[in-house]
C-alpha cells in the first residue's frame, strides 16, 4: 500500500508529502505519525507540502488534526512550503489552521522548531506567529 | 412582395458597379471619412466586399437580416465594427458607413421605376427596412466591442492598482488603495502571496490609508488575506487606519484581534524591523 515516508531528523520527525493526497493516504499518514511520535519520543513534527498542489477540506482538516495531536503528544508542528494557491483555497474553505504554526520552506521551519524547543515546550506556539 | 424583393436584388445584379463607386464616392467626400484613420483602398476593398454580400443575402428573398441567408453579412459587419472601435472611430462614423448606402440605393430604385409610384414606394420601404436594420447590428457590436476595451481596461486597472513594494530584507508592503471587492481582493492575494515566496519574506504590512470606507465585507476580505498569508508563514501587519475607520470596525463589530494593527505604516515597519532582528538607529553628528 501507498505510504508518506517519515522521516527521523535528531529529535525532529520530517514529513513530506509528495504525491497528491486522497483520504486514506491521508488517514494512514495520521495513525503512522503518532505511532512515530511515541516510538521516536519526537519533539518537533515539520510536513513539507510544497509539492502538494490540490487540497479540499478533509485534507485541510487533516492538517489541523495532525497539529493538534501532535500537540497532545507534547510535539511542535510546523507546515511548510505552503503553495499560494492552496493557500487561497484553503481560506475560502473557511480553514485558516489556526492552531498550526506555518513557515515559507523547510529551512524556516527548522528554526522555528529548535526556537520552540529552546523555549523548552513551555510556550506552545499557538498562536502561529514565527517570531518570539 | 416576393417580386417586389427580387426586383432589387435583380437591378443591385445588374448596376453594382455604378452603386458601387457613387458609394464609395459618397463615402470619401462625406465628414464622417477618416483618411487619418484608414486608407481610401481599405475602405474601396470593405465597401465592395460588403455590397457583393448584400446582394447575394438579398437574391435569397428574405429581408429579414438574423435569417440564416445574411449570416455572412453580419459576420462581415461584425469585423468591421470591432476593428472600428478598436481603431477610434466614432460611433456615427462607423454606422454611416452602412447608412450612407441608402442614398446611391434610393437613387438606383427612382432611375429603374422612377414611373412605377406604388412598385417605387414598396421597394423603398423594403431598402430602407435592411439598411436601418443592418444600420443597427452595425451599432450594437460597435458597442459590444467598446465594451471590451472597457473590461480590459478595467482588469489592467485591477494589476495596476495592487502593487507588493519590498520595504526592507524580508519586509513586503502592500499600500491598497480603492474600495476592495472580492475580485480585487483575489488579485491582491493572490499577488502578496507569489511575492512571498519569490522574497521569502517573513512580514507583510498591508496599508489601508487608501481604501475610503471598511464595511463587513472588506474588513472580512482583509481578514482573509491575513489568513492566507499566515498560512504561507508570513505575518501581517494592518497599517493606516484612520480614525474614523477605527470607530467603523469597532462599531461593525468586526474581530480584528488576532491581527497586529497600526496607525501608521511607519509604526508597521518598526515593528516589522523589530521582529525580523534589525533595527534602525539614528546617526551621531560629529
Amino acid at each position: 500500500m501507498e505510504r508518506i515516508p517519515i522521516l527521523k531528523m535528531g529529535e525532529f520527525l520530517l514529513v513530506t508529502i509528495q504525491v497528491d493526497m486522497h483520504d486514506r493516504l491521508a488517514t494512514t499518514l495520521q495513525d503512522d505519525l503518532t505511532e512515530r511520535i511515541v516510538k521516536a519520543r519526537a519533539h518537533g513534527v515539520l510536513i513539507d507540502i510544497s509539492s502538494l498542489e490540490v487540497v479540499d477540506s478533509f485534507i485541510g482538516r487533516m492538517l489541523g488534526n495532525i497539529a493538534a495531536m501532535s500537540r497532545v503528544l507534547d510535539a511542535q508542528t510546523v507546515v511548510v512550503g505552503m503553495r499560494p494557491a492552496v493557500a487561497i483555497t484553503l481560506v475560502e474553505l473557511g480553514l485558516s489552521l489556526p492552531g498550526v504554526r506555518t513557515a515559507l520552506n523547510v529551512e524556516r521551519g527548522m528554526d522555528l522548531l529548535r526556537a520552540a524547543l529552546r523555549n523548552g515546550g513551555a510556550e506552545n506556539g499557538m498562536d502561529g506567529s514565527p517570531q518570539d | 412582395m416576393a417580386i417586389a424583393r427580387s426586383r432589387i436584388a435583380e437591378l443591385l445584379e445588374k448596376h453594382e458597379p455604378s452603386v458601387l463607386s457613387e458609394w464609395i464616392k459618397l463615402q470619401l467626400n462625406a465628414k464622417t471619412f477618416r483618411g487619418d484613420l484608414q486608407s481610401e483602398t481599405d475602405l474601396r476593398e470593405e465597401s465592395r466586399r460588403f455590397l457583393a454580400l448584400t446582394r447575394q443575402a438579398w437574391s435569397s428573398g428574405t429581408t429579414d437580416v438574423q435569417a440564416p441567408a445574411w449570416t455572412p453579412v453580419r459576420e462581415f459587419l461584425t469585423g468591421i465594427s470591432s476593428s472600428r472601435a478598436r481603431l477610434g472611430f466614432s460611433p456615427g462614423e462607423t454606422a454611416t458607413f452602412v447608412l450612407s448606402l441608402k442614398q446611391p440605393f434610393f437613387t438606383l430604385l427612382r432611375q429603374e421605376l422612377g414611373k412605377d409610384t406604388e412598385a417605387l414606394a414598396d421597394e423603398l420601404w423594403a431598402a430602407t427596412q435592411v439598411i436601418d436594420a443592418l444600420g443597427l447590428f452595425t451599432m450594437e457590436t460597435y458597442q459590444k466591442g467598446r465594451e471590451q476595451v472597457i473590461l480590459r481596461q478595467q482588469q489592467d486597472m485591477l494589476e495596476l492598482s495592487t502593487p507588493v513594494v519590498t520595504l526592507w530584507d524580508g519586509v513586503l508592503a502592500l499600500p491598497l488603495i480603492g474600495t476592495l471587492d472580492s475580485a480585487r481582493t483575489q488579485v491582491v492575494m493572490e499577488s502578496l502571496l507569489e511575492k512571498i515566496v519569490e522574497t521569502g519574506a517573513s512580514i507583510a504590512i498591508i496599508d489601508i490609508t487608501g481604501v475610503p470606507t471598511v464595511d463587513t465585507l472588506v474588513a472580512q476580505h482583509l481578514l482573509k488575506t491575513v489568513a492566507a498569508a499566515r498560512l504561507m508563514g508570513a505575518d501581517c501587519i494592518i497599517s493606516g487606519i484612520r480614525p474614523q475607520i477605527a470607530q467603523t470596525i469597532v462599531h461593525l463589530g468586526v474581530d480584528l484581534a488576532d491581527v497586529t494593527t497600526k496607525a501608521t505604516l511607519a509604526d508597521a515597519f518598526v515593528i516589522a524591523l523589530a521582529r525580523t532582528g534589525s533595527s534602525l538607529a539614528r546617526a551621531k553628528k560629529a
